[in-house]
């Protein structure tokens, strides 16, 4: 794992949170889309907040995606989820939703996540891939601690 | 809305993001490292080349549907519920699929951070 590698990682965590929270005051600006009326989440991405929520979330996929070419599902995944502990604070202190005890600990418990898996290895040891792109094997990095 | 129509929605999003996740991982490994493909071949042959690539298509549409759900039940629910309780669907969902379809070597240590992300995103949806 590069510099530049951990700044994509930090990259999705934070894309992903904003977009994701802006996403939630552009809809509760909106107001409640029924189920008879699903039509209208047309109507929504026309929103300002919904366009930048959006803008941030194609910025979290072009890092997302990027991060997924180098290392497995089941390492991204895990080492980006201090998102959601963005989102519990952002949803916190912009919009004065409560963060109860149990929640303060279920923070804790994603911060324990993401340090155990961070401090392994990012890549399953690769059988020889042959990329489509490059006829070069080795192409994935063999980064393989542990 | 009812409760239960609440979890189906948070059901139908892991669902679809789970299946796009695996998708876009199993399209990714098969194009290879980007940012190395970027610097030797250019942007646009590794775009195309990205692009082309079937499972891409496929575990974009999945994604697609994963975000009209989120923007659904975003408009009706709680930030705070639907994104951490769909979220620790999908940490365990991941975990299983990417073992199952994407031969990763999930180790103990990978089972501890999925368990431990997935029960704290619910304890924050208490």
């Amino acid at each position: 794992m590069t510099f530049r590698k951990y700044l994509v990682l930090v990259g999705i965590a934070v894309s992903g949170a904003a977009g994701d929270s802006l996403l939630n005051r552009g809809m509760k600006d909106f107001g409640t889309v029924s189920l008879y009326h699903l039509s209208r989440l047309i109507g929504a991405v026309l929103h300002p907040s919904v366009i930048a929520g959006i803008l941030l979330l194609l910025a979290f996929f072009a890092c997302y995606i990027s991060a997924l070419s180098w290392a497995d599902l089941t390492y991204v995944l895990p080492a980006t989820s201090l998102g959601y502990v963005l989102v519990a604070l952002i949803a916190h202190y912009s919009f004065h939703e409560h963060i109860s005890p149990a929640r303060w600990l279920g923070i804790a418990l994603i911060a324990a996540g993401v340090g155990f898996v961070s401090a392994g290895p990012s890549v399953t040891p690769a059988r020889q891939v042959r990329h489509s792109l490059d006829a070069c094997p080795n192409a994935v990095s063999p980064e393989m601690e542990s | 809305m009812k409760d239960s129509q609440a979890w189906a929605v948070i059901g139908l999003i892991a669902l679809a993001a789970t299946t796009g996740d695996v998708l876009l991982s199993h399209a990714m490994k098969r194009v290879g490292d980007v940012a190395e493909l970027w610097q030797r071949h250019g942007v646009l042959p590794v775009l195309g080349h990205v692009l082309r690539t079937p499972t891409f298509a496929l575990g974009l549409m999945a994604m697609a549907a994963a975000f009209f759900s989120l923007l659904f039940g975003l408009s009706w629910g709680n930030l705070s519920l639907v994104v951490p309780a769909s979220a620790s669907l999908s940490f365990i969902g991941n975990a299983i699929a990417a073992r199952i379809f994407l031969h990763e070597r999930v180790g103990h240590r990978r089972w501890m951070a999925a368990l431990l992300v997935a029960s704290g995103v619910v304890l924050m949806a208490l």
